[in-house]
């Protein structure tokens, strides 16, 4: 946070040499130092270098931020925008070959960091006198939240046509097209998740859990009992709420971080056990994970060049000629079909009365009571919707991949999907989708950042929870308004005609 | 008045660990009566209350709730969600209880919640918008408008229930409470905070809902211009037990009550000597603390 | 019997180990009223900065082993708690008056950047130490051959955590800090008002919290003598669970529900199964929390209406 207090120089000198020194004796340790594993014992090696140079960086922004806050907005944007533009130009280019590339990206985003406050800054101090433009000037990302709120009903239709539209659209490779797999699938997940978490306000940290239990229903389902995608969908589904119903009964009573815990244990523990194998058919493959996932078909007909003895491949059917993508298409469109119900189905939910009570208990638990809504009962439907619609993605995601074992299901993925709600601001449809692309598309894109995508999961969730505890969209519109409802009975005859 | 019974308090004894905080309390609150329960601050007022709509279980003792329509509820075993949803009670809160970030409008429909979960099919009809639950959920928002109406927030209907001034918010909960169509009303101080103005207001809304509603209301107060006032019948609690009990006037004159709120009784406790010397230095010392 | 003693004396070091990470669970339960969920990763620096501290130690050629501990145990402290007052101080202070899911979320993404960050700079492999202490004293042999052993370092250990559970519960009873802390932990604002330096008291909980968790992580790494980035995790998850068996925001009850919890999972593992004693651990939480959610030393919880 910073100070607005106009400071002398010296102060600000001083006030960043204590940072420095500070971020120094945290840095020291572990940046200062590296462990390096040799074939007999672990070796250091120095890295004082880089870790002054960090030191320095942090040091030099916050002087330049609280010379920023000063006045100097303009002086700081100077010295920061064209580091920023030029770090940009680097990774796009890479003009100069970096020795060190993560102290070079350190420095980028400070420099963005302060150059974005810094010109918060100079339009605050240039609309010094006009009233209006002041009072947006330092809100230039509140503006873009309301902004997305208003277009939100324009937004919705032009990104499901985009979607429809996206496999046919000149760019879209196989790899484009997969990468749109995956961004839908947690999507998905999102917006399933959002219907707990961000409606009902449970914590639920073990959402994995029924996207693990999904998957592999539809693994023994098919594999075992030999159903279709199709057959074994709803069953999987309906496998997952049942869990869910199941995990939530006991514990739903409990106060919001100690329900955050317990499905966080309950998460792991459903992992170990699958990790662990117990004798329940294939279940049995433990770590091994179960592969062989029969691929889903369209109407009977199967994506492969040779279809087995009996079944029609999709591409002599239709006279095309066989091709990878075709599947790929096919499993896009089903996710995305997926995504949609999800989708039509959370919106809805939200104005029938479940909907207001999960809402109304996230507000006030003890108030529900008094009106006489069964909180438990309403927050174990919650917690079943969510975990059917991470059941179908679960599904999916075993008919997409082929193969599943435990470890596609750890806290690391549930903790992925959080942040993706909590990113797109709790409750909001459209930033789900906006932080999906985002955090899971982003990383595809830029594979050599991957190494750093949960440190920058992290430290969004830190970031964006101090800055914005109710989430970068976080919009709410009534679920129904007076103006808009029209009277049932005549005004002369008052639905409390009885009581005259 | 028609002093028909609706609810029997029998014998009601709560305690925590070794605290009784309410102790043996039995009275009767009539239909179509406005009940209030006054006492000292510690009393076991809200405690009381709370037994009463479910929050904690009375350790000794029998609530009895008797409807209109001759039905009658054990409050004490039921689970506290139920007493609403199936005995009729409603309540409001010490400190107010409204949905802040949810519309005015939301709030009361929220109240209506089991009705319109019933017509919605618990949420599968909902979901296809059939016309049952279209129009259960329009004679909702009518009823809703009819409360709005009477506290006069129809033009904030659609605005956060958290931006309305205190003074309505307190009224909000009132017809939040009427929502559910309840038989009983319980009020937990609704007159705290109010200016006198708004307390007028409160009466007038109260004797309505006593009227025209025709149901019984139950209510904690401190403000004796509420109370003595408003009320059809008093009952006066001091540390846990009933020490009056009867009409305004009746209660006004009762010594045992001038004693609890006057703190004679303490004065007995302290030797007389004593007791005089602090009455010459500071007038009204003793008791005071209540 | 042997065996059993045995399976004790290894259950009561385990357990020493997380009545100390899970100390700082709940003090800052009590105060804050939120789950700290990156104290696993402080506990996990811990141990890394132990790892460093020995290294450099050896670099300058100091070898005396008891001079070694002392440094080691100097240091880490101080690294570690400098941590714990940072992510304190960047991650929380802000949300102290927000929703009380907003503090989680923000802890569960501390936690998330702490191991990836640790990840990053150090290595994704497990850090592996020859023993320091080693050696140990044969307590009996059974007729069947089995011997008990009492390790030196699981002297060192319990005796370690002996002392500082010891001097830490007279800080919070008796020194001007310790009623400080506990006047917060009553009402923060009435604290505040009568001129108690609210900010700096949670900062000092949060780094005596990190403290104890340092010295867990240091002890962690002696005995098992492997430390990686993950490993505050799971640690973390039992330590909480000892917190919550204890009864959350009681420092006895963390102190007890630890050496529970270390119990627990040892005697699993000695008599019925390895694969399933993080399950055994899981297990108890949930149970504890359904069946006694005050837990074993905690006070009940009166809902206020």
């Amino acid at each position: 946070m910073q100070n607005e207090k106009i400071r002398s120089f010296p102060e600000m000198v001083k006030d960043a040499v204590i940072v420095g020194a500070v971020s120094a004796a945290l840095a020291l340790p572990l940046v200062g130092f590296k462990t390096v594993d040799r074939t007999t014992q672990i070796e250091l090696e120095f890295r004082f270098g880089e870790m002054f140079y960090a030191v320095a960086v942090i040091a030099i922004g916050r002087l330049l931020l609280s010379l920023t806050a000063a006045g100097k907005a303009r002086a700081v944007l100077f010295i920061t925008a064209p580091l920023s533009i030029l770090g940009l130009l680097e990774y796009a280019f890479e003009l100069v070959p970096m020795e060190w590339p993560e102290l070079a990206g350190l420095t980028w985003l400070a420099a963005t960091i302060i150059a974005i406050r810094a010109w918060v800054f100079t339009r605050r101090d240039k609309a010094a006198d006009d009233a209006v433009a002041r009072a947006t000037a330092g809100l230039p990302v509140a503006a873009v939240v309301t902004l997305f709120s208003r277009f939100g009903k324009f937004l919705g239709p032009a990104a499901a046509a985009f979607a429809i539209l996206m496999p046919f659209l000149p760019f879209a490779d196989q790899r484009m097209v997969d990468i749109g797999i995956l961004i839908l699938t947690y999507i998905m997940l999102g917006w399933g998740l959002n219907v707990v978490v961000g409606l009902a306000g449970l914590l639920d940290l073990g959402y994995v859990a029924f996207y693990a239990v999904g998957a592999y229903a539809y693994a023994l389902l098919s594999l075992e009992v030999g159903l279709n995608f199709w057959e074994a969908l709803p069953l999987a589904g309906a496998c997952a709420a049942t869990f869910g119903i199941l995990l939530g009964f006991p514990v739903l009573r409990l106060r919001g971080d100690y329900l955050a815990i317990v499905t966080l244990g309950f998460g792991e523990m459903i992992r170990l056990v699958l990790l662990n194998g117990p004798d329940f058919g294939l279940l049995a493959n433990g770590a091994k994970g179960i592969g062989d996932i029969p691929r889903p078909s369209f109407f009977g007909m199967e994506f492969t060049a040779a279809p087995k003895p009996g079944a029609v491949a999709f591409s002599d059917y239709f006279g095309l000629d066989f091709s990878p993508i075709q599947r790929v298409i096919y499993l896009y469109y089903i996710i995305l079909l997926l995504a949609f119900i999800t989708n039509w189905f959370t919106l809805r939910i939200r104005k029938l009365p479940i909907g207001r009570a999960w809402e109304a208990l996230r507000e006030d638990e003890i108030a529900c009571r008094a009106l006489g809504i069964n909180p438990r009962n309403t927050k174990l439907t919650a917690f079943a919707i969510g975990a059917m619609f991470a059941g179908f993605a679960g599904s999916f995601f075993a008919t997409r991949q082929g193969f599943i074992s435990p470890e596609s299901f750890n806290f690391m993925e549930s903790a992925v999907i959080l942040a993706i709600v909590v990113l797109g601001g709790m409750g909001s449809q459209v930033g789900v989708v906006l932080a999906a692309i985002v955090l899971i598309g982003g990383p595809e894109w830029f594979r050599d950042l991957a190494a750093f995508r949960m440190l920058a999961f992290g430290g969004l969730m830190v970031a964006v929870m101090v800055w914005r505890p109710q989430g970068l969209l976080a919009h709410r519109e009534p679920t129904i308004k007076l103006a808009r409802s029209p009277r049932e009975t005549p005004v002369a005859v008052s639905v409390r005609e009885k009581a005259t | 008045m028609s002093e028909k019974q609706l609810l029997k308090v029998e014998h009601v004894t709560m305690r925590f660990g070794g605290l009784v905080a309410v102790d043996d309390v039995s009275f009767d609150a009539g239909d179509r009566a406005i009940t209030a329960v006054i006492g000292p601050n510690g009393a076991g007022k809200t405690t009381l209350f709370n037994c009463l709509t479910g929050f904690y279980k009375p350790t000794v003792g029998r609530l009895l709730l008797t409807t209109a329509d001759g039905g009658e509820h054990l409050l004490e075993r039921m689970d506290g969600y139920r007493i609403p949803q199936v005995a009729r009670v409603a309540r409001t809160f010490q400190n107010i209880r409204l949905f802040p970030r949810m519309s005015v409008l939301e709030n009361l429909l929220i109240a209506q919640h089991n009705k319109l979960m019933r017509a919605s099919g618990f949420t599968v009809l909902g979901l296809f918008g059939l016309p049952i639950y279209r129009h259960a959920e329009s004679k909702a928002v009518d009823l809703a408008r009819y409360w709005l109406e009477r506290i006069g927030l129809v033009d904030r209907a659609d605005d956060d229930a958290g931006t309305l001034p205190y003074g309505d918010q307190r009224r909000l909960e009132i017809a939040r409470a009427m929502c559910t169509e309840p038989c009983l009303l319980c009020l937990d101080e609704p007159a705290a905070g109010l200016n006198p103005r708004e307390t007028d207001e409160l009466n007038q809304l109260l004797v309505f809902i006593r009227d025209h509603e025709k149901i019984g209301l139950l209510l904690i107060e401190h403000d004796m211009a509420v109370v003595m006032k408003i009320s059809d019948h008093v009952i006066v609690l001091d540390h846990g037990a009933k020490i009056s009990d009867g009409t305004p006037d009746a209660v006004k004159n009762d010594p045992a009550v001038i004693r609890a709120y006057l703190g004679a009784e303490e004065d007995e406790e302290l030797p007389p000597e004593v007791a005089s010397d602090l009455v010459s230095i500071a007038p009204g010392a003793i008791g005071g603390t209540h | 019997m042997e065996y059993f003693l045995q399976q004790l004396i290894n259950g009561l070091t385990l357990g020493a180990m997380f009545g100390l990470i899970a100390i700082g669970y709940t003090m800052v339960y009590g105060i804050l009223g939120m789950v700290n969920f990156a104290h696993g990763e402080i506990f996990m620096i811990g141990g890394f900065v132990s790892v460093i501290t020995f290294l450099v130690l050896g670099y300058l050629g100091l070898t005396w082993v008891p001079l070694v501990l002392v440094i080691m145990l100097l240091t880490t402290m101080f690294f570690t708690s400098l941590h714990g007052w940072a992510v304190e101080r960047l991650g929380y202070r802000a949300l102290r008056n927000s929703n009380r899911l907003a503090p989680l979320i923000s802890a569960i993404g501390m936690s998330i950047f702490l191991q990836n960050y640790v990840q990053l700079l150090q290595g994704a492999r497990n850090k592996a130490l020859k023993p320091i202490v080693s050696g140990g004293v044969e307590l009996m042999t059974s007729a069947s051959g089995f011997t008990v052993k009492l390790g030196y370092m699981q002297v060192v250990i319990v005796a370690v955590t002996t002392v500082l559970m010891a001097g830490f519960s007279l800080l919070i009873a008796r020194t001007s800090l310790g009623r400080q802390q506990r006047a917060c932990e009553q009402d923060m604002k009435m604290a505040r008002l009568l001129g108690v330096n609210v900010d700096r008291t949670i900062s000092l909980t949060f780094v005596m919290g990190a403290a104890l968790a340092a010295v867990a992580g240091l002890t962690w790494l002696m005995y098992y003598g492997i430390i990686d980035f993950y490993v505050g995790f799971l640690a973390g998850i039992k330590a909480f669970s000892a917190a919550v068996l204890g009864g959350i925001g009681s420092l006895p009850g963390a102190m007890l529900g630890g050496l529970l919890i270390g119990l627990i999972e040892v005697f699993y593992s000695a008599y019925f199964s390895t694969e399933y004693k993080d399950v055994a651990a899981f297990a108890i939480l949930v149970m504890v929390l359904i069946f006694r959610p005050t837990g074993l030393l905690g006070k009940p919880d009166i809902e206020k209406v």
